[in-house]
């Protein structure tokens, strides 16, 4: 499904990806941890198309389709979702009125016509219980004056409702207590698929315990160093990164 | 011969034609009349027409008098009225007062025309108190005042809350070439009354359109005012607003502007507080762009102890639209615990928008609370990645961010349906497509 061959990317003439080859294949559960500042929501950033960055070399190809000249838009329209570890506050536009808009620009650059009031409805209703989502949250303001949890929980909410193929989920776990924790993992669980991946890009290994991964691949300064199955995440969880860098720099 | 000459000459026969019997008023127009002739109109070397040149808009050679009686049938202008909700109207058109797309009363209040009050002696009390009181001499005031005709009159008695909002809509057809207009609007408001009044000028025509007017207001003790100007006018009207409002103790008097369309528009609003515990609010939202002029001019003038003023403007300026802001607030030597804010953000989409923001504080209190901020920038490029990445186009994402820049300036609006209209008028200028609630 994504494909990415020694990707080489900098910010204002600063390197921060220094040669990443990563495979993703249908179904798999990728997770990407490190240290802070190793690069981890660079490349989450730019697999989604951030403008912000250079991408000075290397390759970014999604089913067969090389997509490194994209628009972000166009890339979500592929079936790339990037959950924000920081989602951005959009007042006097409401949780209802933002996802029609993000489905309708879906399905008009598909070719279809805008999804009709009472099927949209319908979808923000089962998607909404299936999350514990309120229905009043709905019409609030998007995440304006949202907690924490309850951002991260409207960016699987979105991610639920755009159903992609790739979601690429950015510090879910960042801020969230225990519970809040357990429901995005639940929420993300029910859409796993055989035709749909994750990536997740986490510091710590506590989101893993929810959300299993296959592969666990641990990135610093820019590269990948190590990759393994999930128990790598346990070792990392108990030793820190300072072993990899070590056994790396040996 | 220039249009001030023109102006002045005619003044003769509008007198003549005039059947006013109120003699107080023809000398308040006589008057009114050699004031415009000495000072005229105001120049680009006037400080506060510094960013805001009249001299496009006066160049025409407009009809001052329209010539015959235009008409309109509702189907036409339903659409430029708040017509969701049950109003009283007072609809001008070419200046002449419309009475069948009226609906005027006199129960408890008096929401009727400036022409019928000015010449019915029951009437003459209200205005020997309150007419031309407030607005200040100059060119444009002095003017309005000389050819006072018509406008809105609108009274409501003490202890009344008026049981609807009142629309005052004025229309410029096309059948004359270009126009001048002059509506002249007195409100008054007794104590613990209270209003809503919404106004709008509209031209129907592609001929140029100026409209110069005068609205004076008195808020007194207690009273509520809230006051909302809807300008998207189009690209051959422009608008000189001269609103005026004096407010008593513990008065609470609230003007909301949305400019959105026309030529050139100059709004000059000046509050004067004349008594303790007083609440002034002005917003605005702006949002033009080809070559199209906003300014705001606001005034805000404390004259008593602990008093509060709120101004919030936004603007957003596309193309080689011109925008200019200058809020002047004074508090007087006595006027202590003042609280006065003051804020104007803007959003500049192309290099060649301009705005020109100008705070002016003349505080000779020591014991206010004043501030003032100013804003000018370009869009947040995380928010835009973050719409962006949820597949929406980058044009319509810029949007949905300009729409919930503005969109504060919304809340404080009391009547649900003007925050639908102009949120809807607004969307449709992003490009985008909102409106769909659960």
């Amino acid at each position: 499904m994504l494909k990415i061959k020694n990707l080489h990317a900098s910010i204002e003439d600063k390197e921060i990806l220094k040669g990443i080859d990563l495979e993703i294949n249908a179904g798999e559960v990728h997770a990407i941890m490190g240290p802070n500042g190793s690069g981890k929501s660079t490349l989450s950033s730019i697999i989604a198309g951030r403008e912000e960055f250079d991408q000075t070399q290397g390759e970014i190809i999604f089913e067969d389709t090389e997509i490194s000249e994209m628009d972000p838009d166009e890339r979500a329209h592929r079936g790339i979702f990037l959950s924000f570890q920081y989602p951005v506050e959009i007042p006097g536009v409401s949780v209802t009125n933002f996802i029609r808009t993000a489905i309708n620009a879906h399905r008009n650059a598909n070719g279809q016509e805008n999804m009709p009031a009472n099927e949209m409805l319908k979808k923000i209703r089962e998607k909404s219980e299936m999350l514990g989502i309120d229905r009043k949250f709905l019409s609030r303001s998007l995440n304006e004056g949202f907690s924490g949890g309850e951002k991260k929980r409207n960016e699987i909410f979105q991610m639920a409702m755009l159903d992609p193929k790739l979601s690429i989920l950015d510090e879910t776990d960042s801020g969230l207590d225990i519970d809040a924790l357990k429901t995005v993992a639940d929420g993300v669980n029910s859409l796993k698929s055989k035709d749909k991946s994750v990536l997740l890009i986490t510091h710590y290994q506590r989101l893993l315990n929810y959300i299993v991964p296959d592969f666990v691949h641990v990135m610093v300064d820019g590269k990948i160093v190590k990759s393994g199955g999930k128990d790598l995440a346990k070792e990392l969880d108990e030793r820190g990164y300072e072993w990899i860098k070590t056994e790396k720099a040996v | 011969m220039d249009f001030k000459e023109k102006l002045v000459s005619s003044f003769l026969a509008f007198e003549e034609e005039y059947t006013g019997s109120n003699d107080d008023l023809r000398n308040i127009r006589s008057q009114a009349i050699k004031d415009f002739e000495t000072i005229g109109f105001p120049g680009k070397k006037e400080e506060a027409y510094k960013y805001t040149s009249l001299k496009s808009v006066l160049k025409e050679d407009y009809n001052i008098f329209p010539k015959g009686e235009n008409s309109l049938e509702y189907r036409d202008i339903q659409k430029y009225l708040i017509h969701e909700i049950d109003t009283y109207d007072l609809v001008f058109i070419d200046g002449v007062y419309s009475s069948h797309l009226s609906s005027t009363t006199h129960d408890k209040i008096d929401a009727c025309l400036m022409s019928s009050a000015i010449n019915k002696d029951q009437y003459k009390p209200v205005i020997d108190n309150y007419f031309n009181k407030i607005a200040p001499k100059n060119g444009l005031n002095s003017l309005n005042t000389a050819f006072t005709k018509e406008g809105a009159f609108i009274h409501i008695h003490k202890n009344t809350m008026a049981d609807k909002p009142i629309q005052i809509i004025n229309f410029s057809t096309g059948n004359e070439s270009s126009l001048f207009v002059q509506p002249r609007n007195l409100i008054v408001v007794d104590e613990n009354s209270h209003c809503q009044i919404i106004e709008r000028h509209q031209s129907l025509t592609e001929q140029p359109v100026l409209t110069n007017s005068v609205t004076e207001v008195f808020a007194d003790k207690r009273a509520i005012v809230d006051y909302y100007k809807i300008q998207n006018d189009n690209l051959s009207a422009s608008l000189i607003d001269n609103t005026f409002i004096e407010q008593q103790s513990e008065s609470f008097c609230s003007v909301h502007t949305f400019s959105l369309g026309g030529k050139l528009t100059r709004n000059n609003l000046n509050f004067y507080q004349k008594g303790e515990r007083i609440d002034s609010t002005m917003k605005g939202i702006t949002l033009i762009e080809g070559k199209q002029h906003v300014d705001h001019n606001t005034l805000v003038h404390h004259t008593q102890p602990n008093c509060e003023s709120h101004q919030d403007y936004k603007g957003i300026f596309d193309d080689k639209s011109v925008g200019v802001f200058n809020g002047k607030v004074y508090v007087d030597k006595i006027a202590q615990k003042i609280n006065a804010y003051q804020s104007n953000n803007n959003v500049l989409l192309s290099d060649r928008a301009t705005i020109n923001s100008k705070p002016q504080l003349e505080i000779f209190a020591d014991d206010v609370k004043c501030s003032h901020g100013c804003t000018i920038g370009q869009l947040d490029e995380e928010a835009l990645f973050y719409l962006e990445s949820r597949g929406i186009p980058k044009k319509e994402a810029r949007g949905l961010l300009m729409y919930a820049f503005a969109n504060n300036v919304l809340e404080s609006v009391k009547i649900p349906e003007i925050k639908k209209r102009i949120n809807k008028l607004i969307a449709k200028k992003l490009g985008i497509e909102l409106g769909f609630h659960l």
